[in-house]
């Protein structure tokens, strides 16, 4: 049968490049990065050359590079650490916006429930953070604002740019989780005045299980990990180095193949998204029409459930995501498509199709092909009318 | 090769269901229905997280796919609002009826058939069987009598039981747990489930209250008329009930009587629970046609009773009056009554009032 991966969004599988570089770290090159002799310091020099090349594809310095072991860490340390520095004396507000991962918002709520004062920013029906909203809600003692740089469901891209600004002129910093757009979009973190970032290599094509945090020179972060001195005491534990190498040359490999990787997926997702729109009644786009992540095609579909159209998809071979993922133990829909205003009943009969550099345009072909027909039969049978 | 969804609580029977269908050839895809969440986490329910994780490994290990499909919003209004209000108008609801009717051969059928699947299965111990002269479909109890499930699919169509396999009917628990053992599924030691799926605590009063509706508290009152004191409100009491009353009269005393519009629990004798026949309505026929005289039968009364001659005599407005060969004890409104040929299930209907 016939097998269609698009759920680049979830996770991307590593490119055959990126393996070959890790492979000599796992049995020849297997030195502690800490450790002092040859075999450590072989390792340790990979780990750094990694911490370049990941600086590299953001504009950082390597030093503004810890690396973690994937992107919620990343969210959790950066918020957890900053907020409860001693060197933060701003203040026990945050800010943060509500279409953001779980790994920020939990991450916030945890210490809203440890006594910090939490502010939940509303989203217009795109899903953006209006710059307005923020300047309203920032407060004397708002010590840090986190908004995700683009969506994981809908695909939009904030202005970061902005929100960034508003926060840093009534002194707060800047937090931004951008595990979707880096190496999908050009990212330059002085440009865009970010003070921390969080990022993770399964995104772009490199490991599971690593990431890292940007961290400003000088910005109040400690580390999350106790019990050692790695990663300048930003992160302790055995660096993860064969993860790392593949992370770097995933960076890598990502800023060369960028320009061309983009307008590949930016023609497949307009042949899918207008011949599910032009071809199946009350279906639209979710999201930002044009500021989106390259191939991140999101629709809702009136009248059907997502959980349904995903598996009648799987039967047929395309691998694809919904709003409202029972396995992950959560029955509710979305909290970002409830975000941008769609209703209960909506938000439930989601599609997220998110393509990857290795999707073809016969791929998008055979999904619109199977796609119309499953919608039909659904909604025919649908509880829920029509 | 004809396609199946069969529906996977993660516990023994199911999986053992999934597994013989895979054996006989069928185009097999498992599915967990997810229907309530409690705040409490609760093992060994059918619905718990730990009961779809438990699903999705027997269904790696047959090697079908596997998904979860919320119904929790169906189970709350189709289930659990009809479970609490049937227990304020002083009736003892059986819940998995309901289940059954609206959620398992209703919305996952019809989800079922959307998904161009041919039958849904689930781990009943009942039997399906075709009546060739008349084209009919018949519903049997399983061979197991200490496992028949029967009693809580009376109300399937025929449409239902056309487009439903029921595995394990030609099985006992004993072989099902066997094959669950010599095939290595991970859950052929789980204990059967006890209770209601979703007052795992037995304690299906304080479900009531603790789901929100409004209760209210009443008096216990003797066959005479006498007050014996107030009681906790009438959700916490059933027909035949006598632990649990907190009352100290020197001799057994049992539930009798509940009137929702006093506030009414009575309290009687052991006797005078007896009764002779009993009125029930929204009664549906397996065949689709109603009796048209009265029938000799077998009846059930609750699903733990055994099955008792009687005669069933078809009234208006869907009714049926079932008069018994002897008293059955505890008849108790809201419950279904079964009504049985041998064998097979003719139909039956929910019980509404009590006589002689």
């Amino acid at each position: 049968m016939k097998s269609v991966y698009m759920d680049h969004s979830a996770t991307t599988p590593v490119d055959p490049e990126v393996l070959q570089t890790m492979m000599p770290y796992y049995t020849e090159i297997y030195g502690n990065s800490s450790s002092v002799h040859a075999q450590g310091q072989m390792a340790a020099q990979a780990v750094e050359q990694a911490r370049e090349q990941v600086a590299a594809l953001i504009n950082a310095s390597p030093s503004e590079i810890v690396f973690t072991a994937g992107g919620t860490e990343a969210d959790n340390q950066a918020i957890i650490t900053y907020m409860t520095h001693k060197r933060q004396k701003k203040g026990r507000h945050i800010i943060t916006s509500a279409i953001e991962h779980h790994a920020v918002l939990h991450t916030c709520e945890f210490l809203e429930k440890k006594g910090f004062e939490l502010t939940v920013l509303p989203v217009n029906s795109y899903g953006l953070v209006e710059p307005d909203t923020l300047k309203a809600a920032i407060r004397p003692d708002t010590a840090l604002v986190t908004i995700m740089h683009a969506n994981n469901e809908i695909g939009t891209i904030q202005d970061i740019k902005t929100l960034a600004h508003i926060s840093h002129e009534a002194g707060a910093a800047f937090h931004t989780d951008a595990v979707q757009s880096v190496g999908k979009i050009p990212l330059d973190v002085k440009e865009l005045g970010i003070d921390m970032l969080s990022a993770s290599a399964h995104k772009l094509y490199g490991p599971k299980g690593v990431g890292c945090l940007y961290v400003k020179k000088g910005t109040a972060v400690g580390s999350y990990l106790l019990g050692g001195a790695h990663e300048r005491n930003l992160r302790a534990g055995t660096v993860n180095v064969p993860g790392v190498v593949g992370f770097g040359k995933a960076a890598e490999l990502a800023e060369q193949r960028m320009p061309q990787t983009t307008e590949h997926l930016n023609h497949l997702a307009k042949v899918l998204t207008e011949g599910i729109i032009n071809n199946i009644p009350d279906s639209r786009l979710t999201g930002h029409p044009v500021h989106r992540l390259p191939g991140s095609v999101s629709v809702v579909f009136d009248y059907v459930e997502g959980e349904s159209i995903l598996l009648m998809l799987d039967h047929y071979g395309i691998m694809a995501s919904s709003g409202s993922a029972c396995t992950s133990g959560s029955l509710d829909p979305s909290h970002v498509l409830l975000a941008i205003g769609l209703p209960h009943e909506t938000a439930h009969g989601s599609l997220r199709l998110t393509l990857g550099k290795d999707n073809t345009i016969e791929d998008v072909n055979y999904v619109l092909e199977k796609l119309p027909p499953i919608i039909e039969k659904l909604r025919m049978m649908s509880p829920l009318g029509k | 090769m004809a396609k199946v969804i069969v529906a996977m609580s993660g516990g023994v029977d199911s999986s053992v269901a999934a597994l013989l269908l895979k054996e006989q050839g069928y185009d097999v895809t498992g599915i967990t229905m997810q229907i309530w969440q409690s705040d409490e986490p609760v093992t060994g329910a059918c619905c718990s997280l730990d009961a779809v994780a438990d699903a999705r490994q027997v269904a790696w290990k047959l090697g079908i796919p596997h998904y979860v499909f919320n119904f929790r919003d169906e189970f709350k209004s189709k289930v659990i609002d009809y479970f609490c209000d049937e227990y304020l108008k002083g009736r003892t609801p059986n819940p998995c009826i309901a289940c059954n009717r609206y959620l398992k051969f209703d919305s996952l059928l019809n989800k079922a058939i959307a998904m161009e699947a041919d039958y849904i299965a689930t781990g009943h111990y009942a039997r399906i069987m075709i009546n060739e002269s008349t084209g009919s479909y018949m519903l049997f109890n399983g061979i197991d009598n200490s496992k028949d499930q029967s009693y809580a699919l009376y109300a399937l169509t025929q449409y239902q039981l056309e487009h439903t396999l029921f595995p394990l009917g030609s099985h006992t628990k004993e072989m099902v747990r066997k094959i669950a053992e010599e095939a290595g599924l991970p859950v052929s030691n789980k204990p059967e489930s006890q209770d209601l799926c979703f007052v795992a605590s037995g304690r299906y009063g304080e479900f009531v209250e603790n789901y929100g509706v409004k209760t209210r508290t009443g008096t216990f009152r003797q066959t005479s008329g006498k007050s014996l004191g107030s009681h906790k409100g009438i959700h916490h009491y059933t027909i035949g009930q006598r632990k649990g009353l907190g009352l100290a009269l020197g001799h057994p005393a049992y539930v009798t009587a509940i009137d929702p519009e006093t506030d009414t629990v009575w309290i009687g004798e052991n006797q005078e629970l007896f009764h002779n026949s009993l009125i029930a309505e929204n009664v549906h026929y397996i065949s689709g046609i109603p009796f048209e005289k009265p029938r000799e039968v077998s009846a059930k009364i609750r699903y733990s009773a055994k099955r008792v001659p009687a005669v069933a005599t078809p009234l208006e407005e869907n009714r049926m009056q079932v008069d018994f060969k002897d008293p059955q004890r505890a008849i108790t409104p809201g419950q279904a009554v079964v009504l049985y040929d041998g064998d097979q299930v003719l139909g039956g209907g929910t019980i509404y009032s009590v006589g002689q």
